[in-house]
């Protein structure tokens, strides 16, 4: 298509400005007052009493219930979430008797967790963690308990926390752009906007678990294992799909349906497989034993953001060295001209998509340990932050894609020092409406690539 | 031995229900959008959302009258169309595509967030905001029908309040196709260019264009709730995704197209579900849970679309002609 910035109104730029501070506005209405973060030490357990009387008021037949008591006396206002399948997902808090109770659709695992910064000071959960995998017996009625026990709460100053968010967002960048620079590569020879990509990055996590988990191979094997088959799904992507529909000739737009189409099987194809729970991978529930200052990482962390950097820049060195790498990036600028000057183009995205795929892959198992947990939908959750990111970085650049990741990497674990944990995507998700107000090309791009 | 008589009963019943027209017509919505205009947009769950938050909250938190409450969804639409077209309908079509599920999902973020639990329901979401509009069912309490149609009264009223908008939507987008102004909305997706020689304005055509297909959305969306409770996780991606199977199978570029596309996919969708369902049941798929039974569907409705696009992109009622896709 044709560049269309032709037709301005005066007016125009006023109501862009207009909209602009409304988006600000809209940003800051929803900032909260910083939490403190809790450090927990346990003590002095009290079970939690299950309570079976209260009538349902939803149209679900299926009901988590609890009841949140501490020494004797019932906790009010004390968040409950529980997350299952097909994106899941709800919050209550407990009345003035400390009760809660929630509505489910499915007779399957959830994870429920109990929200530890709304408990009364020096009240923590004890045992077993505040988050927890719950299911149902043979009724429909099943409570979850949790073990409050005594603890301290540990104020952090705002500039240690920020400090410890910012290496945590760091860790959360360099995974992102491991996915992202496939996807920006993918569109840059190819020009299709892979909504599956998300699919490649549970991909690469399911196979570790298969590997690691199921099958119990040593965890450098099943890493080694994942990567392949993360390399040879995006062989087979190609190979099957999108290289005969290149020869058929369709378009860009119905390609990306055609991707959207492929991202909603593969995802529920995973489901089907694996099931709606969280699983870990092994090592991810390690606690974190590097203290550097306010810093607190596990070397699970540490070797996570060295793998990123290490992938990192063997692509870079890959794109800028390599006689591959560099037809790579001429079929990027101009795929007809590079085809003219003796360059295999059908060769060159083969490479891509295998490269592309085997990047998703890491950024699949990083993310994995990161979360921590591995599920069938854990790469669309990220899938937004992807686009976020490479449209922040400018489409089709590798290197804009690193900078937009490292961008929203940061944002969004600096974002929850402000806004509450459940909104923490949806800042950078404005963030990527603004930067297409004010520079549509990303940060790197260039102009031509947006008519 | 399987139960047929309630699996095409059931089917059947997804012929006419409220479901089935609210996504007939969010789907020709994306029919304007996309199938006459060229435009992307992959945030129709959001409209949705807007719509059926826009009349559950009116009507529950400041207690208006229907028709303030309807308002106030179609409102609220069209300030979401100008936000996400005023940064976006002069670039590239896949920008819009980015920009419109990201905003979607913003708008599903503010709505389940426990953060305005007060407000919105968060999760859990809003129910009993319909009591207004239940006050004006004329018919007698009881169930009627005929065959599988067996509803209660509620049921038919909602049912054919929605068949109703949508009758009345799809007429006025084929009045609007048929004049001067659907003359150029088309010329804009075969090409941009040439209008804009004729001295058009493509962007302002383009913004009404979204608005109106958002509208459409808006309602589709307050119709899909009416029956039930508005629940924030209703309005997830996929809904969009489903929307545009539908489109799709029925035809971009057709009035008709989305609402057989919309009866077909349901009907389908019911009948293949349920079949599933008590084959796994009567033992028939040893290898299959329930749970896996349930998820089968997403599977087929992922392949579908793969299908229809690569080989019937003009849909079921779709003029081969008439280009099915934007370039």
């Amino acid at each position: 298509m044709e560049p269309t910035l032709s037709v301005t109104r005066p007016w125009s730029g006023r109501i862009l400005a207009i909209l602009g501070i409304l988006f600000a506005a809209l940003a800051l209405a929803v900032m909260a007052p910083a939490p403190a973060t809790a450090e927990e030490s346990q003590d002095d357990v009290v079970e939690v009493e299950e309570d079976l009387v209260e009538e349902p008021e939803e149209e679900y037949t299926l009901f988590f219930r609890g009841n949140v008591q501490f020494e004797g006396e019932a906790l009010s206002g004390v968040l409950i979430t529980i997350e299952g399948p097909a994106g899941f997902s709800s919050t209550v808090e407990t009345d003035a008797d400390g009760r809660w109770e929630v509505g489910v659709p499915e007779k399957v695992v959830y994870t429920i967790t109990l929200d530890e910064e709304t408990l009364p000071e020096g009240v923590v959960v004890a045992e077993g963690g505040a988050t927890r995998d719950a299911e149902f017996g043979q009724t429909s009625n099943a409570s979850v308990n949790f073990f409050l026990g005594e603890g301290q709460r540990v104020t952090q100053s705002i500039w240690s926390q920020v400090l410890d968010r910012a290496v945590t967002g760091l860790n959360f960048g360099l995974l992102l752009a491991l996915a992202s620079i496939g996807l920006s590569l993918i569109f840059g020879t190819t020009g299709l906007s892979n909504f599956a990509h998300a699919e490649m990055v549970t991909f690469g996590a399911l196979m570790m678990l298969t590997f690691s988990v199921y099958l119990a191979w040593p965890v450098w094997l099943a890493i080694v294992a994942a990567l392949v088959l993360s390399a040879a799904l995006g062989w087979v992507l190609d190979a099957g799909l999108w290289k005969p529909l290149r020869r058929r000739g369709v378009a860009i737009v119905p390609l990306m349906i055609v991707s959207i189409g492929l991202s909603l099987a593969m995802r529920y194809t995973y489901q089907f497989f694996y099931g709606g729970s969280t699983q870990q991978l092994p090592g991810a529930t390690i606690p974190p034993t590097i203290i550097l200052g306010p810093i607190s990482l596990s070397w699970i962390d540490v070797v996570s953001m060295a793998v990123s950097i290490v992938a990192l820049l063997a692509f870079g060195y890959f794109l800028t060295r390599t006689r591959i790498g560099k037809a790579t990036r001429a079929v990027s600028d101009n795929p007809s001209l590079a085809s003219a000057s003796g360059i295999d183009v059908d060769r060159v995205i083969r490479i891509v998509w295998i490269l592309g795929a085997l990047l998703a892959g890491i950024s699949g198992v990083l993310f994995g340990y990161y979360r921590p947990g591995v599920s069938w939908d854990m790469g669309f959750q990220l899938l937004l932050l992807i686009f976020a990111a490479v449209t922040l970085g400018g489409l089709g650049t590798a290197f804009g894609a690193l900078v937009g990741s490292l961008i929203v990497g940061l944002f969004v674990e600096l974002s929850t020092l402000w806004l509450p944990s459940d909104l923490k995507y949806v800042g950078a998700l404005v963030v990527l409406i603004l930067v297409l107000l004010f520079r549509p090309q990303g940060i790197l791009g260039r102009r031509e690539r947006i008519g | 031995m399987l139960d047929w008589g309630a699996i095409f009963g059931n089917a059947a019943i997804e012929f006419i229900s409220p479901t089935t027209a609210a996504y007939a017509l969010a789907a020709l919505g994306l029919a304007v959008h996309f199938g006459y205009t060229g435009l992307l947009n992959f945030g129709q769950a959001g409209f949705m959302a807007i719509g059926a938050y826009g009349y559950a909250l009116s009507a529950l938190r400041f207690g208006l009258p229907i028709w303030a409450c309807v308002l106030i969804g179609i409102g609220a639409s069209v300030v979401f169309a100008l936000i996400l077209g005023i940064p976006t309908l002069r670039l590239r079509a896949d920008y819009l595509a980015i920009v419109t599920i990201a905003a979607a999902e913003i708008v599903r973020l503010l709505f389940t967030t426990s953060e305005f639990d007060d407000f919105t329901g968060s999760a859990s979401g809003l129910s009993a905001f319909q009591r207004d509009l239940e006050a004006l069912n004329p018919l007698p309490d009881g169930s009627y029908g005929f065959g599988p149609w067996n509803f209660s009264d509620r049921t038919w009223f909602f049912l054919m309040i929605a068949w109703v908008v949508v009758a009345l939507c799809a007429l006025l987008t084929w009045m609007l196709m048929r004049s001067p102004w659907g003359r150029v909305i088309k010329g804009i997706r075969e090409d941009e260019d040439a209008v804009r020689s004729l001295g058009k304005n493509v962007y302002s055509y383009k913004m009404q264009s979204l608005i109106l297909g958002g509208v459409f959305g808006t309602l589709a969306g307050m119709l899909f709730v009416f029956p039930r409770a508005v629940v924030p996780s209703y309005f997830q991606p996929t809904l969009t995704f489903f929307i545009y199977a539908i489109l799709l199978l029925g035809g971009a570029a057709t009035i008709l197209g989305p609402i057989v596309g919309s009866m077909v996919f349901w009907v389908l969708l019911s009948f293949f579900s349920g079949f599933v369902a008590r084959a796994v049941a009567a033992g028939w798929f040893p290898f299959m849970t329930q749970v896996q039974a349930g998820q089968l569907r997403f599977i087929l409705v992922g392949v579908a679309i793969i299908l229809i696009v690569v080989f019937m992109p003009q849909g079921i009622l779709g003029n081969k002609k008439e280009l099915a896709f934007v370039k």
